[in-house]
């Protein structure tokens, strides 16, 4: 998994609440057996009209928008189903960062499998934020893993919270599955314990 | 004297293997459905890193969300749909995976199949690569959906490595009306607490309603628990339970079973057990609901009018109104049942089991189809159609002018060839109506299988009880 520690760049505004995962990346494109290559369908139909042509105020489509790296977003972003195709398209899209006022919990967990740190923040610095954004191409937020701040253009600091473990991961780009291996001998402990008392499991 | 424990926690101290204050442990996990969509790229992480399937008799496999729900014989005709599907059938072949492949009769909708099986079981952990998953914890299973890199997590593992939830209580008392559902009431608890309202937490539901339904009105409302976003839903085992999984082909067996009720029995919130939430519903007011807008929070009672944007104080909701709205093709102050319907949709794993189909089909019994409607049954799962066929259910749809189709997701999601045409409405058991959930620029309006029939019947959105 790609390191994540700094990240400098371009933040797009979508402010509308319950970003579902359809929205995200309709099912069209869950039929891929690949991780990568669905950038181009990131919110596919917010993006694209009936013919595939771009939608011209869609704010990816913005000339100043378009190689954004952190998007900002309403209330429970990432609900609805657990696909991890929706991270996917966002890092293939570019985009790093996610911050909104709160975060469904299966996609919140699927962002940090992917190199993608999502933040939650009480709605007024969500506002402040989705205020900064709004300015285009000079809407640059410098965000700082290690020290858990967020930079904006006119150079106020807002902090964030995120969980120890999950930051040690992101930070270092860990393996989980090697990570929990190293465990191995406590599972297989486990299992004997389970296979015993209860042994139909 | 041992502090009282919620039935989560119970569950939940049961599979720590390595715990952690603070933070995430690593937790076992017993159980794991596997189905096409979301598990290509967890076996190809497994290939890459040269790692085995952990358990591969804990593990169990079903095609399902983009099945063809018309003649399979010649197989799927969309070559990405049937790549997948292949797909998923060499991955389990090379690793060793039980997989149901389209002609078995015990294929289905991995929610329906598993508990079908018996390979749902009380006081396990189950987990899918599918956020419905919380559907199995109308056994008392601690039940959540995981994403693609967690699937592979556990083919390797058998583990998660997972942060402990809150404990939220619901508590429904009460006797639920004629012609009001398991499906009805979940609405309710959604459109009383919001989309994100359980978002952290796990919810329990408790109460002599929820002992009063049956194990698939039970697994109808744990399946909608992450509308509401938790995770899982839980119900305390009971009699009802054991009954069900009992003689299952993958249920404990004589011997062994005894034991297993024993544990099970134990599985229960203790009285002074600490939630960090808890609501509380009235059975008796809660009547057929029907959601109008594009998130299933937003739901009333069939006798309800299109509620108006001007109404709402906060901006950003007042928006979200606006937009959903006008997605829906809807005005403000439109009674519900005047929404004329072009479509109906019954299936799902929300309510596509035999008794799904048992409420649908007396209701059909006897009407037609409105003219204008394009209506379609698809069972829940091989055994369910073959159930249903047997009591003459597939006649009653026919003659009444619904489709009767081969099981799976369908027009859930829409990933094979079901799927709703730009600005048509429809009424659908299933359980999102997010934009574009059925089909591009498709209008979806989530009911019970009944509340289903009624609009198909009258080809507008209808009070199920005015066909009781
Ligand atoms: S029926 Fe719908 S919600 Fe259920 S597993 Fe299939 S696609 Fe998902």
């Amino acid at each position: 998994m790609e390191k994540f520690d700094k990240l400098t760049g371009v933040a797009a505004p979508l402010n509308l609440i319950n970003i579902d995962t359809d929205m995200i990346i309709p099912k069209q494109f869950l039929k891929t057996i690949k991780r990568s290559g669905l950038g181009v369908h990131l919110f596919d139909e917010m993006r694209y009209d009936d013919d595939g042509q771009e939608i011209a105020d869609f704010v990816l489509n913005k000339p100043q928008y378009r190689d954004a790296k952190i998007l900002v977003a309403g209330d429970n972003f990432g609900c609805g189903s657990s696909r991890e195709h929706a991270p996917w398209a966002i890092a293939d899209f570019g985009i790093r960062c996610v911050i909104a006022p709160s975060f469904a919990d299966i996609f919140y967990n699927n962002c940090f499998k992917n190199g993608i740190l999502p933040i939650a923040l009480p709605q007024d610095q969500v506002d402040l934020l989705m205020d900064d954004a709004a300015r285009g191409a000079n809407a640059i937020l410098e965000i700082d893993l290690e020290a858990q701040t967020i930079k904006g253009p006119d150079g106020g600091t807002i902090s964030f919270e995120i969980d120890p473990f999950r930051k040690h991961c992101l930070l270092n780009g860990l393996d989980e599955v090697g990570l929990t291996l190293q465990q191995e001998d406590k599972i297989t402990q486990f299992e004997a314990a389970r296979e015993n008392a209860q042994p139909w499991l | 004297m041992t502090t009282p424990r919620t039935l989560y926690d119970k569950i939940w101290d049961a599979h720590v293997v390595v715990p952690q204050e603070d933070g995430a442990s690593v937790i076992y996990i017993d159980r794991h459905l596997v189905h096409e969509v979301t598990s290509p790229q967890a076996f190809e992480g497994l290939r890459d890193a040269g790692r085995k399937v952990r358990r591969p008799e804990a593990t169990l496999a079903v095609a399902d969300h983009n099945v063809p729900t018309t003649d399979r014989a010649h197989g799927i005709a969309d070559d990405e749909s049937r790549i997948q599907v292949e797909t998923l059938e060499q991955n389990c072949k090379d690793f060793g995976v039980e997989y149901l492949d389209m002609s078995d009769i015990r294929q289905g909708i991995v929610h329906v199949t598993g508990p079908e099986q018996g390979f749902t079981l009380p006081g396990a952990t189950i987990v899918c690569g599918d956020s419905h998953t919380s559907t199995h914890g109308a056994f008392g299973a601690l039940a959540f959906g995981i994403g693609t890199s967690e699937v592979e997590h556990v083919l390797a593992t058998q583990t998660l490595v997972a942060a402990k939830s809150k404990n939220m209580r619901v508590n429904v008392t009460g006797d639920l009306p004629l012609g009001v559902t398991a499906k009805d009431l979940a609405l309710a608890i959604i459109g009383e607490i919001g989309t994100a309202g359980g978002t952290g937490y796990v919810i329990e539901y408790a109460g002599d309603t929820i002992e009063k339904l049956s194990m698939e009105g039970r697994m109808t409302l744990c399946n909608l628990t992450i509308e509401g976003g938790a995770r899982s839903g839980l119900i305390a085992p009971d009699q009802k339970t054991f009954d069900y999984v009992q003689g299952r082909p993958r249920a404990p067996k004589a011997g062994q079973w005894e034991t297993a009720v024993k544990i099970w029995s134990g599985l229960y919130s203790d009285p002074d057990a600490h939630f960090d939430r808890e609501i509380t519903l009235k059975a008796e007011e809660i009547a057929p609901q029907v959601t109008w807008g594009t998130s299933p929070e937003n739901v009333l009672p069939i006798t309800g009018v299109v509620p108006n944007p001007a109404d709402v104080a906060d901006a950003n909701r007042r928006a979200a109104m606006e937009r959903a709205l006008q997605y829906m093709g809807i005005e403000a102050g439109a009674p519900l049942t005047s929404l004329k319907v072009d479509r109906v949709f019954i299936g799902s794993c929300t309510n596509g089991r035999i008794e799904d189909l048992r409420a649908a089909a007396a209701i059909a019994k006897g009407r037609k189809v409105a003219s204008h409607v394009g209506a379609m049954v698809v069972p829940g799962s091989g055994l369910v159609k073959e159930q249903a066929e047997a009591e003459g259910l597939d006649k009653i749809f026919i003659e009444a002018g619904f489709e009767w189709r081969e099981p799976g997701c369908s027009m859930c999601l829409a990933m094979n060839a079901d799927k709703l045409k730009p600005g048509e409405r429809c009424a659908s058991t299933s359980n999102r109506n997010f934009e574009g959930r059925q089909g591009r620029g498709g209008r979806t309006h989530l009911v019970s299988p009944g509340m289903a029939v009624a609009a198909a019947v009258s080809g507008h959105l209808a009070d199920v009880r005015d066909y009781q």
